[in-house]
């Protein structure tokens, strides 16, 4: 697996692992000092054309992280699932950031260079820091107001590369070149409108040559897919099936779906026939080639939650574990024996509507039923109490890696 | 007093305290902007979040609201994911990384010489001006960086470095908003 991003909550504790992002914010204030944006008429320079330092850092910073975080995402390095992606709110984002365009051009900060500037002791950047926390707590007591709006155009973790519906190489290259564009209108209003005489440093070509060639590499390296991901981790995940240590018993699934305190997903991955004729309580139907859709959602889902997935036998239900545990979902279980072992469990005494069958193909249901029940076959939600089942209960419940919430908290 | 032909720091000697520091000019756009894309990528790939900066600021608003009108905190459904109950708005990513810029910015500042207590404007405005509109904006800012969930920093810089559509767009919505109002209030800066 993908060694990056670290679990901190693991390697350090609690609330220890907050250091970490100390040091990222000091390092973040530093540069943001460095570069000059604690100063108000050096950002807003920016929008009259005479000063672009704030289009440079931005988009250098933008496409130095972008490419480094898809090249170690496509050697294996870092997982890109793991890694937050504002969710998109398009109309909610696209006003907010209209509305900040104005305080940005009126106030001369952003809420981050702001408090750079507080910090150097500017008694404006101190106002526009008092300002914006003034605005903070307006937003709070205003949004319940406007709360449907406020949510509406959700699209989720929605990225470029699915927008163009194109390679991840593609749209890297792509910012890449647009971003070495940029600079050199940026270079050229600076001289013309900003009337800037000084000599640019000849290095920012070689660094330039640089982004193209690490933008390529991103190109020819690739992302990889669900089976580099799988192979990648099956020297640890492949023992596991062979123990039969993910497989878990009926008995132990009907326990979680009965837990208030864990949140229980079941996935049924059959046919849609196979489905309908009957499935479990409360389990979901995704198809095989549809599992993708559902990888952000569970990556979504908290620290008590459990995943079984099913198929009439194991032999889907296996794929779509490797599937899901390759993409990084915690807490993933197969239900052993499949739909035909909870059916031979808990099917009993149903017997006009559960009858066996001699099934030959593999996977198959081996059941028939005499309508289409799906969850309303008395087998569907078992009473616990009904059944006396020993088992070993196979279920370990693991924290996750990578951030919980992300973007702004 | 800084104008725009003067965005490099002054070399000016200071001659009174010790302490003052001549003041250093600033690093390369380029070389600052690699720099500070490689915290951004450290920052992903070591914790797989980004930087922020109003979603700390948010939390420390809230911290005095809970402190102040706890039963209201509770009753405001934005604010409980936050501060609900016996939650700790502290007790967040972001906020240590909002506490951390604060000390880089100063650390930063401080061993360049550039801590000083002035205020920055365009040549026309009084401080008055300056510092009205300072508010202003920041009012704005604050106020649009939430209804964005995400400031320049959470939002422009993350969210554009991890290719999100929504962090595009609203990277074009600021400097689209910035660049329509700019010719409007020229006399602030110019």
């Amino acid at each position: 697996m993908a060694p990056f991003p670290l679990n901190l909550v693991q390697l350090l504790g609690s609330p220890q692992y907050f250091i970490v992002y100390l040091f990222i914010g000091f390092a973040f204030g530093a540069v943001l000092e460095l570069a000059g944006f604690a100063v108000s008429s050096k950002l807003a320079a920016q929008f009259y054309f005479k000063d672009l330092t704030v289009l440079k850092v931005m988009f250098t910073a933008i496409i130095t992280a972008m490419a480094l975080i898809f090249l170690t995402s496509g050697l294996g390095i870092l997982d890109y699932n793991l890694v937050y992606v504002n969710e998109t709110y398009l109309i909610p984002g696209i006003v907010g950031g209209l509305i900040m365009g104005a305080g940005f051009i009126l106030g001369g900060f952003c809420p981050g260079t702001s408090l750079v500037s507080a910090a150097t002791l500017k008694i404006d950047g101190i106002v526009f820091a008092l300002g914006a926390f003034f605005g903070i707590f307006l937003f709070g007591e205003t949004v319940s107001t406007f709360e449907t709006w406020w949510n509406s155009t959700y699209m989720g973790r929605f990225t470029l590369m699915e927008l163009f519906n194109t390679e991840t190489g593609v749209v890297v290259l792509a910012v890449m070149i647009m971003a070495l564009l940029a600079f050199a209108g940026a270079e050229l209003a600076e001289r013309y409108v900003g009337k800037k005489t000084e000599k640019q440093p000849r290095w920012r070509y070689g660094a330039a040559g640089g982004g193209i060639a690490l933008a390529v590499a991103v190109l020819i390296v690739g992302q990889p897919t669900n089976a580099d991901k799988w192979n990648a981790i099956a020297s640890v995940n492949q023992p596991k099936l062979d123990e039969r240590a993910v497989f878990v018993h009926p008995g132990e699934v009907l326990q979680y779906m009965n837990d208030r305190k864990i949140v229980t997903m079941l996935v049924d991955v059959r046919s849609e026939a196979d489905y309908n004729l009957f499935h479990i309580r409360d389990a979901r139907h995704v198809p095989m080639d549809e599992l993708n859709s559902i990888v952000e959602e569970f990556h979504a889902l908290p620290d008590n939650a459990v995943v079984f997935v099913m198929s009439n036998d194991e032999e889907a239900a296996t794929a779509a574990w490797r599937y899901l545990v390759a993409e990084s979902v915690v807490n993933v279980y197969i239900l052993e024996g499949g739909v035909n072992n909870w059916l031979a469990t808990f099917g009993e005494g149903e017997a006009e509507t559960v009858s066996a069958i001699d099934s030959t193909g593999t996977d198959a249901l081996k059941y028939s039923f005499a309508m289409a029940y799906g969850d309303q076959h008395p087998a569907a939600s078992p009473h616990a109490d009904r059944f006396e089942l020993t088992f070993d209960p196979h279920v370990v419940l693991t924290l996750k890696r990578g951030p919980a919430s992300g973007g702004c908290g | 007093m800084t104008t725009l032909s003067s965005t490099q720091p002054q070399a000016e000697v200071p001659a009174k305290t010790k302490a003052a520091r001549i003041a250093r000019p600033y690093m390369h756009p380029y070389a600052a902007g690699i720099l500070l894309g490689l915290v951004l990528f450290g920052a992903f790939f070591i914790t797989g979040n980004g930087l922020g900066a109003s979603g700390g600021m948010n939390r420390l608003v809230v911290v005095f609201e809970d402190a102040l009108f706890p039963a209201h905190i509770d009753r405001t459904p934005y604010l409980i994911s936050m501060a609900g109950g016996d939650r700790n708005p502290l007790e967040n990513w972001v906020v240590f990384v909002t506490i951390g810029t604060i000390i880089g910015g100063f650390t930063s500042g401080y061993l360049n010489g550039r801590v000083k207590v002035e205020i920055v404007k365009g040549p026309k405005v009084t401080n008055r001006t300056r510092l009205f509109w300072a508010f202003v904006g920041g009012t704005l800012m604050g106020y649009g960086a939430r209804l964005a969930r995400g400031c320049t920093s959470g939002q422009a810089l993350s969210g554009g470095a991890v290719l999100s559509v929504g962090s595009w767009a609203f990277m074009l919505a600021v400097f689209g908003g910035a660049y329509m109002l700019a010719y409007f209030v020229r006399r602030l800066w110019n």
